[in-house]
Protein backbone atom coordinates (compact mmCIF):
# COMPACT_ATOMS: atom_id res chain seq x y z
CA UNK A 1 0.00 0.00 0.00
CA UNK A 2 1.75 3.10 -1.27
CA UNK A 3 0.90 6.62 -1.35
CA UNK A 4 2.99 8.82 -3.90
CA UNK A 5 2.89 12.78 -2.87
CA UNK A 6 4.75 15.53 -5.39
CA UNK A 7 4.72 18.81 -3.50
CA UNK A 8 5.54 22.05 -4.90
CA UNK A 9 8.33 20.09 -7.55
CA UNK A 10 10.03 22.16 -9.64
CA UNK A 11 13.01 20.87 -12.31
CA UNK A 12 14.54 22.25 -15.22
CA UNK A 13 12.45 25.77 -14.61
CA UNK A 14 9.14 23.92 -14.96
CA UNK A 15 6.70 23.36 -12.18
CA UNK A 16 5.63 23.96 -9.61
CA UNK A 17 3.81 20.68 -9.93
CA UNK A 18 1.87 18.83 -7.16
CA UNK A 19 0.08 15.33 -7.29
CA UNK A 20 -1.35 12.95 -5.20
CA UNK A 21 -1.63 9.46 -5.98
CA UNK A 22 -3.63 6.98 -3.57
CA UNK A 23 -2.70 3.64 -2.98
CA UNK A 24 -3.42 1.59 -5.49
CA UNK A 25 -4.40 4.60 -7.65
CA UNK A 26 -3.56 4.74 -11.81
CA UNK A 27 -3.08 8.42 -12.80
CA UNK A 28 -2.69 8.83 -16.78
CA UNK A 29 -0.65 12.14 -17.37
CA UNK A 30 -0.70 13.39 -21.46
CA UNK A 31 0.58 16.99 -22.23
CA UNK A 32 2.12 18.51 -25.58
CA UNK A 33 5.34 16.87 -26.81
CA UNK A 34 8.51 18.90 -25.02
CA UNK A 35 6.62 19.82 -21.69
CA UNK A 36 8.73 17.97 -20.02
CA UNK A 37 6.28 15.13 -19.03
CA UNK A 38 9.70 12.99 -19.01
CA UNK A 39 11.96 15.47 -17.04
CA UNK A 40 8.75 15.56 -14.30
CA UNK A 41 8.99 11.74 -13.98
CA UNK A 42 12.98 12.06 -13.97
CA UNK A 43 12.98 14.14 -10.89
CA UNK A 44 10.21 12.41 -8.68
CA UNK A 45 12.99 9.26 -9.47
CA UNK A 46 15.59 11.88 -8.17
CA UNK A 47 17.40 11.39 -11.41
CA UNK A 48 17.56 15.02 -12.16
CA UNK A 49 17.94 18.31 -9.46
CA UNK A 50 14.68 19.72 -8.38
CA UNK A 51 13.21 21.66 -5.49
CA UNK A 52 10.25 20.33 -3.66
CA UNK A 53 9.09 17.13 -1.89
CA UNK A 54 8.55 13.58 -2.89
CA UNK A 55 6.80 11.59 -0.68
CA UNK A 56 6.35 7.78 -0.33
CA UNK A 57 3.78 6.94 2.03
CA UNK A 58 5.50 8.86 5.45
CA UNK A 59 8.79 8.78 3.76
CA UNK A 60 10.51 11.46 2.32
CA UNK A 61 12.54 11.26 -0.72
CA UNK A 62 15.82 12.92 1.14
CA UNK A 63 15.57 10.86 3.83
CA UNK A 64 16.51 7.47 2.11
CA UNK A 65 19.77 6.94 0.32
CA UNK A 66 18.64 7.23 -3.77
CA UNK A 67 19.12 4.36 -5.15
CA UNK A 68 16.83 3.13 -2.57
CA UNK A 69 14.85 5.33 -3.72
CA UNK A 70 15.16 4.26 -7.12
CA UNK A 71 13.98 0.58 -6.14
CA UNK A 72 10.74 1.75 -4.60
CA UNK A 73 9.75 4.64 -7.35
CA UNK A 74 10.61 2.94 -10.51
CA UNK A 75 10.99 4.94 -13.62
CA UNK A 76 10.41 2.84 -17.15
CA UNK A 77 12.24 5.28 -19.63
CA UNK A 78 10.64 5.47 -22.86
CA UNK A 79 13.58 4.05 -24.70
CA UNK A 80 15.28 1.00 -22.09
CA UNK A 81 18.46 0.37 -22.29
CA UNK A 82 20.93 -2.78 -21.81
CA UNK A 83 24.55 -2.84 -20.89
CA UNK A 84 25.04 -7.07 -20.88
CA UNK A 85 24.71 -9.04 -24.02
CA UNK A 86 22.34 -11.61 -22.72
CA UNK A 87 18.35 -10.55 -21.17
CA UNK A 88 19.55 -13.15 -18.60
CA UNK A 89 22.66 -11.22 -17.40
CA UNK A 90 19.92 -8.15 -16.44
CA UNK A 91 17.63 -10.07 -14.42
CA UNK A 92 20.48 -11.07 -12.33
CA UNK A 93 19.76 -14.67 -12.63
CA UNK A 94 16.41 -14.51 -10.83
CA UNK A 95 13.10 -15.66 -11.77
CA UNK A 96 10.84 -13.67 -13.34
CA UNK A 97 6.92 -13.82 -12.61
CA UNK A 98 6.21 -11.70 -15.06
CA UNK A 99 7.56 -12.86 -18.37
CA UNK A 100 4.78 -15.32 -19.45
CA UNK A 101 1.74 -12.92 -18.56
CA UNK A 102 3.83 -10.47 -21.35
CA UNK A 103 4.31 -13.34 -23.60
CA UNK A 104 7.80 -14.60 -23.52
CA UNK A 105 9.10 -18.20 -22.53
CA UNK A 106 11.51 -18.43 -19.70
CA UNK A 107 13.62 -19.21 -22.39
CA UNK A 108 14.24 -15.30 -23.57
CA UNK A 109 16.30 -15.29 -20.78
CA UNK A 110 19.58 -16.88 -22.90
CA UNK A 111 18.43 -14.12 -25.84
CA UNK A 112 20.58 -12.18 -27.33
CA UNK A 113 19.89 -8.56 -26.47
CA UNK A 114 21.34 -7.31 -29.81
CA UNK A 115 18.56 -9.49 -31.67
CA UNK A 116 15.55 -8.43 -29.64
CA UNK A 117 12.81 -5.90 -31.36
CA UNK A 118 12.06 -2.67 -30.24
CA UNK A 119 8.57 -4.11 -28.82
CA UNK A 120 10.49 -7.12 -26.93
CA UNK A 121 12.38 -4.36 -25.22
CA UNK A 122 9.75 -2.97 -24.21
CA UNK A 123 8.10 -5.85 -22.83
CA UNK A 124 11.38 -7.05 -20.86
CA UNK A 125 12.24 -3.64 -19.40
CA UNK A 126 8.89 -3.24 -17.61
CA UNK A 127 9.33 -7.22 -16.32
CA UNK A 128 12.74 -6.29 -15.29
CA UNK A 129 11.89 -2.54 -13.71
CA UNK A 130 9.26 -4.71 -11.92
CA UNK A 131 11.62 -7.16 -10.47
CA UNK A 132 12.43 -4.33 -7.73
CA UNK A 133 8.99 -5.11 -6.77
CA UNK A 134 8.65 -1.26 -6.98
CA UNK A 135 6.10 0.78 -4.67
CA UNK A 136 5.54 3.33 -7.59
CA UNK A 137 5.24 2.96 -11.19
CA UNK A 138 6.54 5.64 -13.46
CA UNK A 139 6.03 4.69 -16.98
CA UNK A 140 6.97 6.78 -19.81
CA UNK A 141 4.78 5.75 -22.58
CA UNK A 142 4.72 2.35 -22.02
CA UNK A 143 3.47 0.83 -25.24
CA UNK A 144 4.33 2.90 -27.80
CA UNK A 145 6.37 0.58 -29.82
CA UNK A 146 3.84 -2.18 -29.07
CA UNK A 147 1.13 -4.05 -31.33
CA UNK A 148 -2.07 -4.09 -29.98
CA UNK A 149 -2.65 -7.57 -28.36
CA UNK A 150 0.56 -6.58 -26.60
CA UNK A 151 -0.50 -3.02 -25.45
CA UNK A 152 -3.62 -5.00 -23.99
CA UNK A 153 -1.08 -7.91 -22.71
CA UNK A 154 0.75 -4.49 -20.75
CA UNK A 155 -2.15 -3.14 -19.73
CA UNK A 156 -3.76 -6.00 -17.83
CA UNK A 157 -0.21 -6.69 -16.21
CA UNK A 158 -0.11 -3.25 -14.71
CA UNK A 159 -3.12 -3.55 -13.13
CA UNK A 160 -2.87 -6.74 -11.67
CA UNK A 161 0.59 -5.49 -9.96
CA UNK A 162 -1.25 -2.26 -8.51
CA UNK A 163 -4.15 -4.33 -7.70
CA UNK A 164 -1.76 -7.00 -6.16
CA UNK A 165 1.07 -5.06 -4.41
CA UNK A 166 -1.02 -1.35 -3.82
CA UNK A 167 1.51 0.47 -6.02
CA UNK A 168 0.49 4.06 -7.24
CA UNK A 169 1.42 4.11 -10.93
CA UNK A 170 1.67 7.33 -12.71
CA UNK A 171 1.41 6.47 -16.32
CA UNK A 172 2.57 8.84 -19.48
CA UNK A 173 0.29 8.26 -22.60
CA UNK A 174 0.05 10.35 -26.15
CA UNK A 175 -3.24 8.12 -26.67
CA UNK A 176 -6.07 9.46 -25.23
CA UNK A 177 -7.63 6.25 -25.66
CA UNK A 178 -5.42 4.55 -23.47
CA UNK A 179 -5.68 7.54 -20.93
CA UNK A 180 -8.94 6.93 -20.06
CA UNK A 181 -8.51 2.96 -20.31
CA UNK A 182 -6.04 3.39 -17.59
CA UNK A 183 -6.01 5.87 -15.37
CA UNK A 184 -9.01 6.85 -12.38
CA UNK A 185 -7.92 10.47 -13.00
CA UNK A 186 -6.21 12.28 -15.49
CA UNK A 187 -3.77 15.03 -15.82
CA UNK A 188 -2.70 17.63 -19.04
CA UNK A 189 0.92 18.81 -18.05
CA UNK A 190 1.95 22.21 -18.77
CA UNK A 191 4.88 24.81 -18.17
CA UNK A 192 3.32 25.37 -14.90
CA UNK A 193 1.38 22.79 -13.65
CA UNK A 194 -1.24 20.43 -14.19
CA UNK A 195 -4.81 20.70 -15.62
CA UNK A 196 -7.23 18.17 -14.90
CA UNK A 197 -7.18 16.09 -18.33
CA UNK A 198 -10.55 14.77 -20.48
CA UNK A 199 -9.32 12.32 -22.99
CA UNK B 1 82.84 7.76 -22.80
CA UNK B 2 82.74 9.11 -26.84
CA UNK B 3 81.59 12.49 -25.90
CA UNK B 4 79.44 14.06 -29.09
CA UNK B 5 80.90 17.50 -30.56
CA UNK B 6 78.01 19.99 -32.00
CA UNK B 7 79.38 19.08 -35.41
CA UNK B 8 77.98 15.32 -35.09
CA UNK B 9 74.85 16.78 -33.66
CA UNK B 10 74.38 19.01 -37.20
CA UNK B 11 74.97 15.87 -38.75
CA UNK B 12 71.57 14.34 -37.41
CA UNK B 13 69.82 17.52 -37.86
CA UNK B 14 70.20 17.45 -41.10
CA UNK B 15 68.69 14.27 -41.51
CA UNK B 16 65.24 16.26 -39.90
CA UNK B 17 65.80 18.69 -42.45
CA UNK B 18 66.21 16.62 -45.41
CA UNK B 19 63.11 14.95 -44.02
CA UNK B 20 61.44 18.30 -43.91
CA UNK B 21 62.35 19.31 -47.62
CA UNK B 22 60.82 15.58 -48.49
CA UNK B 23 57.12 16.61 -46.50
CA UNK B 24 57.65 20.37 -48.20
CA UNK B 25 57.67 18.50 -51.58
CA UNK B 26 55.28 16.28 -50.69
CA UNK B 27 52.76 18.38 -49.69
CA UNK B 28 52.08 16.69 -46.68
CA UNK B 29 51.81 19.63 -44.73
CA UNK B 30 54.17 18.24 -41.58
CA UNK B 31 57.46 20.37 -42.11
CA UNK B 32 56.48 23.03 -40.50
CA UNK B 33 55.37 20.90 -36.98
CA UNK B 34 58.31 18.98 -37.65
CA UNK B 35 60.96 21.85 -37.39
CA UNK B 36 59.16 23.30 -34.91
CA UNK B 37 59.38 20.10 -32.56
CA UNK B 38 62.75 19.73 -33.62
CA UNK B 39 63.59 23.11 -32.21
CA UNK B 40 61.86 22.73 -28.93
CA UNK B 41 63.60 19.95 -28.62
CA UNK B 42 66.72 21.42 -28.93
CA UNK B 43 66.06 24.45 -26.93
CA UNK B 44 63.75 22.53 -24.08
CA UNK B 45 66.92 19.75 -23.98
CA UNK B 46 69.56 22.15 -24.08
CA UNK B 47 67.39 24.32 -20.97
CA UNK B 48 67.22 21.38 -18.87
CA UNK B 49 71.01 20.31 -19.20
CA UNK B 50 71.68 23.81 -17.86
CA UNK B 51 69.48 23.50 -15.03
CA UNK B 52 70.28 19.73 -14.06
CA UNK B 53 74.14 20.82 -13.90
CA UNK B 54 73.39 23.77 -11.97
CA UNK B 55 71.09 21.60 -10.14
CA UNK B 56 74.06 19.02 -9.53
CA UNK B 57 75.94 21.54 -8.27
CA UNK B 58 74.31 23.28 -5.83
CA UNK B 59 72.65 20.28 -3.90
CA UNK B 60 69.74 21.58 -1.93
CA UNK B 61 66.43 20.23 -1.68
CA UNK B 62 64.79 23.40 -2.04
CA UNK B 63 65.84 23.68 -5.41
CA UNK B 64 64.85 19.64 -6.12
CA UNK B 65 61.52 20.44 -4.80
CA UNK B 66 61.05 23.44 -7.07
CA UNK B 67 62.52 21.78 -10.09
CA UNK B 68 60.15 18.99 -8.96
CA UNK B 69 57.44 21.48 -8.35
CA UNK B 70 57.51 22.66 -11.95
CA UNK B 71 57.40 19.03 -13.82
CA UNK B 72 54.60 18.26 -11.75
CA UNK B 73 52.49 21.37 -12.90
CA UNK B 74 53.83 20.84 -16.62
CA UNK B 75 52.24 17.19 -16.50
CA UNK B 76 49.41 18.63 -15.25
CA UNK B 77 48.74 20.65 -18.09
CA UNK B 78 49.42 18.06 -20.57
CA UNK B 79 46.84 15.57 -18.73
CA UNK B 80 44.32 18.36 -19.12
CA UNK B 81 45.38 19.40 -22.39
CA UNK B 82 44.76 15.73 -23.58
CA UNK B 83 41.12 15.57 -22.25
CA UNK B 84 38.26 16.13 -24.80
CA UNK B 85 35.77 16.36 -22.53
CA UNK B 86 38.05 18.16 -19.20
CA UNK B 87 35.59 18.54 -15.52
CA UNK B 88 34.74 21.99 -15.05
CA UNK B 89 36.84 24.61 -13.24
CA UNK B 90 39.75 23.54 -11.04
CA UNK B 91 38.98 19.99 -11.17
CA UNK B 92 40.20 20.02 -14.90
CA UNK B 93 43.65 20.87 -13.47
CA UNK B 94 43.35 19.46 -10.23
CA UNK B 95 42.13 15.97 -10.59
CA UNK B 96 44.85 14.63 -12.98
CA UNK B 97 47.60 16.75 -11.08
CA UNK B 98 46.91 15.73 -7.49
CA UNK B 99 47.02 11.83 -8.71
CA UNK B 100 50.05 12.17 -10.19
CA UNK B 101 51.56 14.41 -7.03
CA UNK B 102 49.86 10.62 -4.66
CA UNK B 103 51.24 8.36 -6.90
CA UNK B 104 54.92 9.44 -8.32
CA UNK B 105 56.06 11.76 -5.54
CA UNK B 106 55.24 8.87 -2.98
CA UNK B 107 57.19 6.28 -4.83
CA UNK B 108 59.55 8.30 -6.02
CA UNK B 109 60.71 9.13 -2.41
CA UNK B 110 60.22 5.69 -1.32
CA UNK B 111 63.00 4.39 -3.88
CA UNK B 112 65.02 6.95 -3.02
CA UNK B 113 65.22 6.16 0.66
CA UNK B 114 64.93 2.52 0.81
CA UNK B 115 66.08 1.32 -2.73
CA UNK B 116 69.09 3.48 -3.79
CA UNK B 117 69.53 5.36 -0.61
CA UNK B 118 72.28 7.96 -1.85
CA UNK B 119 73.47 10.67 0.35
CA UNK B 120 71.78 13.01 1.04
CA UNK B 121 68.59 10.97 -0.28
CA UNK B 122 67.11 13.91 -2.57
CA UNK B 123 70.45 13.79 -4.29
CA UNK B 124 70.19 15.43 -7.63
CA UNK B 125 71.79 12.70 -9.91
CA UNK B 126 69.16 10.55 -8.62
CA UNK B 127 65.77 12.19 -8.09
CA UNK B 128 65.61 14.04 -10.81
CA UNK B 129 65.85 11.66 -13.72
CA UNK B 130 63.63 9.16 -11.45
CA UNK B 131 60.67 11.25 -10.95
CA UNK B 132 61.16 12.68 -14.46
CA UNK B 133 60.24 8.83 -15.59
CA UNK B 134 57.75 8.36 -12.90
CA UNK B 135 55.79 11.61 -14.22
CA UNK B 136 55.84 11.26 -17.84
CA UNK B 137 54.98 7.69 -17.84
CA UNK B 138 51.85 8.02 -15.12
CA UNK B 139 50.64 11.09 -16.97
CA UNK B 140 50.21 9.32 -20.15
CA UNK B 141 48.44 6.65 -18.41
CA UNK B 142 46.14 9.44 -16.18
CA UNK B 143 45.72 11.17 -19.54
CA UNK B 144 44.49 7.89 -21.36
CA UNK B 145 42.37 6.44 -18.81
CA UNK B 146 40.54 9.82 -17.68
CA UNK B 147 39.88 10.39 -21.56
CA UNK B 148 38.50 7.01 -21.53
CA UNK B 149 36.09 7.88 -18.21
CA UNK B 150 34.99 10.71 -19.57
CA UNK B 151 34.29 10.18 -23.38
CA UNK B 152 32.50 6.95 -22.47
CA UNK B 153 30.32 8.28 -20.05
CA UNK B 154 28.81 10.67 -21.83
CA UNK B 155 28.47 8.12 -24.46
CA UNK B 156 26.84 5.96 -22.86
CA UNK B 157 24.76 8.47 -20.30
CA UNK B 158 21.67 6.89 -21.00
CA UNK B 159 23.25 3.36 -20.02
CA UNK B 160 24.68 4.80 -16.52
CA UNK B 161 21.45 6.09 -16.09
CA UNK B 162 19.28 3.19 -17.25
CA UNK B 163 21.38 1.48 -13.87
CA UNK B 164 20.48 4.26 -11.76
CA UNK B 165 16.91 3.70 -12.48
CA UNK B 166 16.87 0.11 -11.51
CA UNK B 167 18.27 1.30 -8.46
CA UNK B 168 22.11 0.81 -8.72
CA UNK B 169 24.26 2.94 -6.96
CA UNK B 170 26.96 5.10 -8.62
CA UNK B 171 29.90 2.99 -7.86
CA UNK B 172 27.56 -0.01 -9.44
CA UNK B 173 26.53 2.17 -12.63
CA UNK B 174 29.99 3.51 -13.54
CA UNK B 175 31.96 0.21 -12.83
CA UNK B 176 32.28 -1.33 -15.97
CA UNK B 177 33.23 2.21 -17.90
CA UNK B 178 36.07 2.49 -14.96
CA UNK B 179 37.31 -0.87 -15.73
CA UNK B 180 37.60 -0.37 -19.32
CA UNK B 181 39.49 3.28 -18.68
CA UNK B 182 41.61 1.15 -15.77
CA UNK B 183 42.52 -1.07 -19.12
CA UNK B 184 43.52 1.74 -21.42
CA UNK B 185 45.51 3.26 -18.71
CA UNK B 186 47.44 0.92 -17.79
CA UNK B 187 48.24 -1.08 -21.47
CA UNK B 188 50.82 1.10 -22.48
CA UNK B 189 53.49 -0.10 -19.30
CA UNK B 190 52.23 -3.29 -19.42
CA UNK B 191 52.79 -3.72 -23.39
CA UNK B 192 56.17 -1.96 -22.64
CA UNK B 193 57.28 -4.24 -20.25
CA UNK B 194 56.12 -7.47 -21.89
CA UNK B 195 58.05 -6.78 -25.42
CA UNK B 196 61.00 -5.08 -23.16
CA UNK B 197 64.37 -6.02 -24.93
CA UNK B 198 62.50 -8.48 -27.22
CA UNK B 199 60.79 -6.22 -29.72
CA UNK B 200 62.55 -2.05 -27.99
CA UNK B 201 65.58 -1.83 -26.05
CA UNK B 202 64.39 0.76 -23.68
CA UNK B 203 65.53 4.37 -23.74
CA UNK B 204 66.78 4.86 -20.97
CA UNK B 205 69.01 1.58 -20.18
CA UNK B 206 70.19 2.31 -24.14
CA UNK B 207 71.34 5.78 -23.05
CA UNK B 208 72.85 4.38 -20.34
CA UNK B 209 74.22 2.05 -22.81
CA UNK B 210 75.50 4.53 -25.04
CA UNK B 211 76.83 6.07 -22.14
CA UNK B 212 79.39 3.23 -21.06
CA UNK B 213 77.74 1.39 -17.84
CA UNK B 214 78.05 -2.15 -17.79
CA UNK B 215 74.70 -3.93 -19.51
CA UNK B 216 74.00 -5.75 -16.74
CA UNK B 217 73.63 -2.73 -14.65
CA UNK B 218 71.62 -0.70 -17.24
CA UNK B 219 69.52 -3.84 -17.42
CA UNK B 220 68.92 -3.69 -13.40
CA UNK B 221 67.93 0.05 -13.29
CA UNK B 222 65.91 -0.34 -16.02
CA UNK B 223 63.84 -2.89 -14.24
CA UNK B 224 63.74 -1.24 -11.67
CA UNK B 225 62.49 1.77 -13.05
CA UNK B 226 59.60 -0.64 -15.08
CA UNK B 227 58.61 -2.14 -11.74
CA UNK B 228 58.67 1.84 -10.52
CA UNK B 229 56.84 3.10 -13.38
CA UNK B 230 53.89 0.05 -13.30
CA UNK B 231 52.83 0.46 -9.97
CA UNK B 232 53.21 4.58 -10.22
CA UNK B 233 50.93 4.47 -13.37
CA UNK B 234 48.37 1.86 -11.49
CA UNK B 235 47.79 4.12 -8.46
CA UNK B 236 47.63 7.38 -9.94
CA UNK B 237 45.52 5.75 -12.63
CA UNK B 238 43.74 4.23 -9.69
CA UNK B 239 43.14 7.60 -7.92
CA UNK B 240 42.49 9.73 -10.60
CA UNK B 241 39.58 7.03 -11.61
CA UNK B 242 38.72 6.87 -7.72
CA UNK B 243 37.92 10.81 -8.19
CA UNK B 244 36.56 11.12 -11.82
CA UNK B 245 34.05 8.30 -10.86
CA UNK B 246 32.72 10.32 -7.76
CA UNK B 247 33.20 13.66 -9.38
CA UNK B 248 30.62 12.85 -12.59
CA UNK B 249 27.70 12.03 -9.67
CA UNK B 250 26.10 13.96 -7.15
CA UNK B 251 25.64 12.74 -3.39
CA UNK B 252 21.72 11.70 -4.63
CA UNK B 253 23.69 9.10 -7.01
CA UNK B 254 22.66 11.17 -9.94
CA UNK B 255 25.05 11.20 -13.03
CA UNK B 256 26.21 15.04 -13.03
CA UNK B 257 27.42 15.62 -17.13
CA UNK B 258 27.66 18.83 -16.06
CA UNK B 259 30.73 18.88 -14.44
CA UNK B 260 32.30 18.22 -17.83
CA UNK B 261 33.07 20.74 -20.53
CA UNK B 262 31.98 20.02 -23.73
CA UNK B 263 35.03 19.31 -26.43
CA UNK B 264 37.18 21.86 -27.31
CA UNK B 265 37.26 22.39 -31.17
CA UNK B 266 39.92 21.68 -32.76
Amino acid sequence: MSRLQVNELRTHGRGPYSLYIADGECVSLRGPSGAGKSLLLRAIADLDPHQGQVQLDDTPCTQIPAPQWRRRVSLLPAESQWWADEVGSHFAGRECPWLRPLGFDPEVMGWQVSRLSSGEKQRLALARALMNRPQALLLDEPTASLDAANVAAVERLVAGYRTDTGAAVLWVSHDAAQAERVGARHLWLTATGFEEDRP
Amino acid sequence: MITLSALDLSLAACLVLALAALSWRMRLGLSGQLLVAAARTVVQLLLVGLVLKALFAHVHLLWIGGISLVMLLAAGREVMARQQRRFTGGWGFGLGTGAMFVSSFAIAILTLVTIIGADPWYEPQYAVPLLGMLLGNTMNGIALALDRLTATAWQQRAVIEQRLMLGATRHEAITDIRREAMRSGMMPIINAMSVAGLVSLPGMMTGQILAGSPPVEAVKYQILIMFLISAGTGFGVTTALWLAAKRLFDERHRLRLDTLNSPRNY
